[in-house]
């Protein structure tokens, strides 16, 4: 492998003159990565709404919500939602969340920003493609944001998009015409956005590392999105004919996924011979990855952002690298393990359950890692290490319930339930959002040179804490009691002593929404009167700090780096400070290379 | 701050336990023949689980207390068995329970799916569609008359489409929107969709299948307790999805005789 | 902790990049003779990029053949129909293109080792893999409407179907092969061109050619 790279980017482009050229249609990585971080923003604050929608609904079906009625006159009439309206929101904040926030702001917005600063180049190797994927990425939010707008609204398929509910168009439901056919000619888009970013980042860490940077001296947060772009690459790049083969089925009378003789409303559907279990595997086959993708770049970042908190390296940088790329290449062989009552053969599901359990192992390796590395640090308090060490907790309450879920024969009885919600919603949503807010609070300095307010950052992490447990934890609760998912009302029999604790649940939900607000606040108000930043100010050794808050254009002045140590020099005795910074020629030594 | 926060981790841990130690919101009983296989196989996993989350949290707590506010001359210390010491332990530990509940487990998932319905099984069809269930029992003769998509009329209850003139073999099937079945009698199940995915789930039954479109699915299973129990849809199938149910009554051998000959004469 | 210090990492000069570079690294054979000098230092962007692209349209292509292999298996409604002899032909021009393409690569690279005005490349055998490359593009046209007058539709049959989707897919890649050879072409008369832009444009064109074979095979057997 090309270890020592002597590529200094070559520098395609002058500094931009012209507000479009410096804040629309930038080239920078810098503007690119804001650029993104401020769609997911935009993208998580409308998801949580429409969570909060969900969730009044489920505790009260027969609420009027002030207001609903002028998003749809159909759908809320009165402010009180319809079944199907349930339905096309929740499908909404699924695909909202699970491509415009989670893979969104810790991928392709931290890492646009940071991954070429702490490789040492001064931009992305191919920059026009690099704004054309965020482009593309907002056009594809546009087209999904209009479903809300057009006929009877957005699709109800929920975020998998199962076929034939999908594809035999508007006779199967409300949003099934028009609005299904949005949704995936958004997701292809999204797709396209992606392929194109996957591209930069792999080029930029395999190519554009200054000297001395080796691969083994890359941070490990260059490690997570590394890995994760080579998901990205792939997983997207099946996603996408999958969604173009579902709108044929729309649009042109083919029949890939419709099979044969079904009667909708009465009617003979004229297509046949089409696989069901095809979308299934095409989707699953992209979608396991997609969950890595979303929580891989956290797992990066909170290393990160805890090493410099613990003043102290892991005990093993290597091992945690070879789990997150143990983690990427097994999640292409578990994927099955969302269809073991699918009606795939049951052989099948023996073969994907072992995978599936097996992967528990460097999932739990990286949690050790971190914990014994926890052990005999001087771990330091503030919002960004509150919210990492969170993610540990959450990455572990989230990661058990994949315990059960991992056995087919577990799975008969809590497949389609709240445990499955609740696995999900804290291994993938609320630890992938912790590892996002880790990030903001420690390098919102760094990109706008300003520091966050970290009473408020206190405030927001003591309520999101506690507010997160106490929504998804009692998921678990109403998935063991058999409590089926994706209804819009409970009206079976068993059902209703469980109401009572979807009461408690939506209540919990708003309060921890409300601490969002907080998070906001903190946002705006830093941006412009927040603290200057200083260069260094969590005295970290990565390349991002040797540079100024926020950095220049070409990221370092000029200076070509040279880089001389790990990335991650803390506790050193023989020198100065605690901390040596990786382009220091100080000459160290610590145990840590007996990795 | 940190001392707070570790105390918190410990007290959400136990808050979170309290739930499935106090049986709060338990599983139903099960009341099948494959089921304490099942139910054995959960109580394995749930102490497993349990004990692995009470672990992992209360270690991050107790390590969060005593290494926060550290002074600066304090000496960073190394987890003895460092690295390679935790991932031994892992794999180890980890990875023979996983294994365990692996292998384990496979008896239960045979029992449902690589054991064939024994021959004496009572064959009853389930066809699922927007948003209701209809059953089908064959009849005097044994068999099941075609369905016929085309011939279906809700309003006329021709819910399966049978050809009722030209067929014989349709000609005394039974169909009925709830189902009854004989405790202790296997029951092969049939499961047939009209138009889209659906699933069938019996919580206490520990059985649940998704319907394909353009797949002939089938499960079999024994009920061992008299009572009456839900079927549910747990495939999102339209807005619908939430109502989609029908009863299971499961009955003595003489109860059902009498009910299917009262469903035979409703036809 | 340990205290000891040692040295840090001496990094090497590194010699020979700069002289591979220096002139562009047009020269096949470098100044100095010593050819392993051009893998020190890492490949230009464009090269890796590349093959990072490849990688992900292979990707594409091996989830529309999954899906062709299992629609195919899901019902017994797949007809068979032969080819339209024209995709042959086709074949034959796209191959040719890849040839020519060479040639243009070589050519450029001699008048590089001799001079250091591109302009003096002569872009004639670019033209050539252009025309046939648009060719080629015309004639999966012609393939389509020959099927479509034997009356085989997009949603005809699954078969069908897949036939138009494949062609459609590749033949949308080859537009963007002809979108980079035009770029190559205008960058050659400005003097502009890097050796690593050029052989990006080369490596895509001919795995365009890889894949077309591919699916051609894939259609022959299955269709």
């Amino acid at each position: 492998m090309h270890d020592m790279s002597t590529h200094p980017a070559q520098h395609h482009h002058t500094a931009p003159t012209s507000f479009i050229r410096k804040h629309v249609f930038s080239l920078d990585h810098k503007v690119i990565g804001k650029q993104y971080y401020g769609l997911a923003l935009i993208a998580v604050y409308i998801g949580m709404a429409l969570s909060w929608l969900m969730r009044l609904h489920l505790g009260w079906t027969n609420l009027a919500i002030p207001g609903l009625q002028w998003l749809s006159k159909t759908g809320a009439p009165g402010g009180v939602m319809t079944p199907e309206y349930y339905l096309q929101l929740m499908t909404m904040h699924g695909t909202i969340m699970v491509f415009f926030v989670l893979t969104t702001a810790p991928f392709a917005g931290f890492g646009n920003f940071f991954l070429p600063i702490q490789v040492g180049a001064e931009d992305m190797p191919f920059p026009r493609f690099n704004m054309m994927s965020f482009w593309i990425t907002f056009v594809a939010f546009i087209i999904l944001m209009t479903a809300f707008f057009v006929g009877d609204g957005p699709p109800l398929s929920g975020w998998t998009a199962y076929v034939p509910l999908s594809a035999i168009g508007a006779a199967a439901g409300p949003g099934q015409g028009l609005g299904q056919i949005l949704w995936a000619a958004s997701i292809a888009t999204f797709c396209i956005g992606q392929l194109l970013g996957s591209l930069n980042f792999i080029t930029t860490t395999l190519d554009l590392r200054t000297r001395g940077m080796t691969l083994m001296r890359m941070p490990l947060t260059v490690w997570a999105w590394f890995i994760t772009s080579c998901m990205g690459l792939t997983a997207f790049a099946v996603l996408l004919p999958a969604c173009i083969l579902l709108i044929l089925d729309h649009v042109a009378g083919t029949s890939f996924f419709i099979a044969s003789g079904l009667v909708v409303n009465g009617a003979l559907v004229p297509h046949s011979g089409g696989s069901t279990l095809l979308w299934q595997h095409l989707f699953w086959f992209f979608g396991h990855p997609e969950v890595y993708i979303a929580i891989v770049p956290g797992v990066g970042i909170v290393s990160h952002v805890l090493i410099t908190n613990m003043r102290r390296p892991l005990l093993s940088s290597k091992v945690l690298i070879g789990c997150m790329a143990t983690l990427a290449f097994l999640s292409y062989v578990v994927y099955g393990h969302h269809m073991f009552v699918s009606g795939m053969n049951p052989f099948s599901g023996l073969v994907f359950s072992f995978p599936t359990l097996i992967i528990t192992i460097p999932a739990t390796i990286i949690v050790l890692i971190w914990i014994g590395s926890l052990y005999g640090s001087k771990i330091r308090i503030n919002s960004a290490s509150l919210f990492a060490l969170g993610f540990i907790s959450m990455f572990v309450s989230g990661g058990v319930s994949g315990f059960f879920l991992a056995q087919p024969s577990l799975d008969i009885y809590l497949h389609g339930t709240y445990f499955v919600v609740g696995h999900f919603h804290m291994v993938m949503a609320v630890a992938a959002l912790f590892g996002i807010f880790t990030g903001t609070y420690f390098w919102f300095g760094k990109m706008f040179g300003r520091m966050m307010n970290e009473t408020l950052g206190k405030i927001h992490f003591w309520l999101t804490f506690v507010g997160t447990y106490a929504i998804f934890m009692p998921f678990h609760y109403l998935g063991f009691a058999g409590n089926v998912r994706r209804y819009q009302a409970f009206v079976d029999d068993y059902l209703q002593p469980l109401i009572p604790v979807h009461r408690y649940i939506t209540v919990a939900a708003l309060v921890t929404g409300a601490a969002q607000l907080i998070f906001l606040y903190n946002l705006i108000h830093s941006r412009f009167w927040g603290p200057i930043a200083p260069e260094n100010p969590w005295e970290a050794t990565s390349l991002e700090w040797i540079t100024t808050s926020p950095p220049p254009f070409d990221n370092f002045g000029g200076k070509h780096i040279e880089v001389f140590h790990d990335p991650y020099q803390y506790g050193i005795e023989g020198s100065t400070n605690d901390y040596v910074m990786q382009n220091s020629p100080e000459q160290i030594h610590t145990e840590r290379d007996e990795k | 701050m940190a001392k707070f926060f570790a105390i918190t981790i410990v007290v959400i841990a136990i808050a979170s336990a309290i739930p499935i130690v106090m049986h709060m919101w338990p599983m139903p009983q099960d009341i099948s023949v494959h089921g304490p296989l099942i139910d054995e196989q959960m109580a394995d996993t749930m102490a497993e689980a349990g004990i692995s989350f009470l672990a992992a949290q209360f270690i991050l707590a107790a390590f969060i207390w005593m290494f926060s506010n550290r002074s600066r001359e304090a000496k960073i210390r190394r987890f003895p068995g460092g690295a390679m010491g935790l991932v031994i332990a892992a794999v180890l530990l980890v990875g023979t329970e996983v294994l365990a509940l692996g292998v384990f487990g496979t008896k239960a998932w045979a029992a449902v799916y690589f054991t064939p319905p024994s021959a004496d099984a009572m064959p009853i069809q389930v066809q699922a569609g927007q948003f209701a269930f209809y059953f089908r029992y064959p009849g005097p003769d044994g068999k099941f008359g075609t369905i016929h998509p085309d011939k279906i009329d809700e309003a006329n209850e021709n819910f399966f489409g049978l050809d009722l003139t030209n067929d014989p073999a349709a000609k005394d099937d039974i169909v009925a929107a709830e189902m009854a079945i004989p405790v202790n009698k296997e029951i092969h199940l049939l499961m047939h969709t009209k138009d889209l995915g659906h699933s069938f789930y019996v919580r206490e039954l520990r059985v649940q299948q998704d319907f394909v479109p353009g797949l002939d699915l089938s499960l079999h299973f024994t009920a061992n307790k008299i009572g009456k129990y839900e079927i549910v849809c747990t495939q999102l199938c339209g807005l619908g999805h939430y109502n989609m149910k029908a009863y299971l009554e499961v009955m003595s051998q003489d109860d059902f005789n009498t009910w299917l000959k009262q469903q035979a004469a409703n036809q | 902790m340990a205290t000891t210090v040692h040295e840090p990492p001496k990094i090497g000069p590194v010699r020979g990049a700069k002289t591979a570079r220096g002139n562009g690294g047009w020269n096949l054979v470098p100044a100095d003779g010593d050819l392993r000098v051009g893998e020190r230092g890492s490949p230009p962007p464009a090269s890796v990029g590349v093959w990072v692209g490849m990688a992900a349209i292979t990707m594409s292509f091996a989830a529309f053949t999954s899906a062709l292999i299992v629609r195919e298996g899901a019902s017994s409604d797949w007809q068979h129909f032969s080819l339209p002899s024209i995709l042959y032909i086709n074949t034959v021009l796209l191959l040719i293109s890849s040839f020519t393409l060479e040639l243009g690569r070589r050519s450029v690279a001699r008048v590089m080792s001799r001079s250091q005005d591109q302009a003096k490349a002569p872009p004639l055998w670019f033209y050539v893999t252009l025309a046939l490359g648009v060719l080629f593009v015309a004639g999966q046209y012609v393939a389509w409407l020959k099927l479509k007058s034997e009356g085989l539709y997009l949603a005809t049959n699954p078969s069908s179907s897949f036939f138009y989707v494949l062609t459609a897919a590749h033949a949308l890649h080859v537009c963007g092969g002809l979108g980079g050879l035009v770029r190559v072409i205008r960058k050659l008369r400005r003097s502009d061109l890097r050796r690593s832009t050029l052989d990006a444009t080369s490596y895509y064109w001919h795995f365009m050619d890889v894949l077309w074979l591919y699916l051609l095979m894939l259609l022959w057997s299955k269709m």
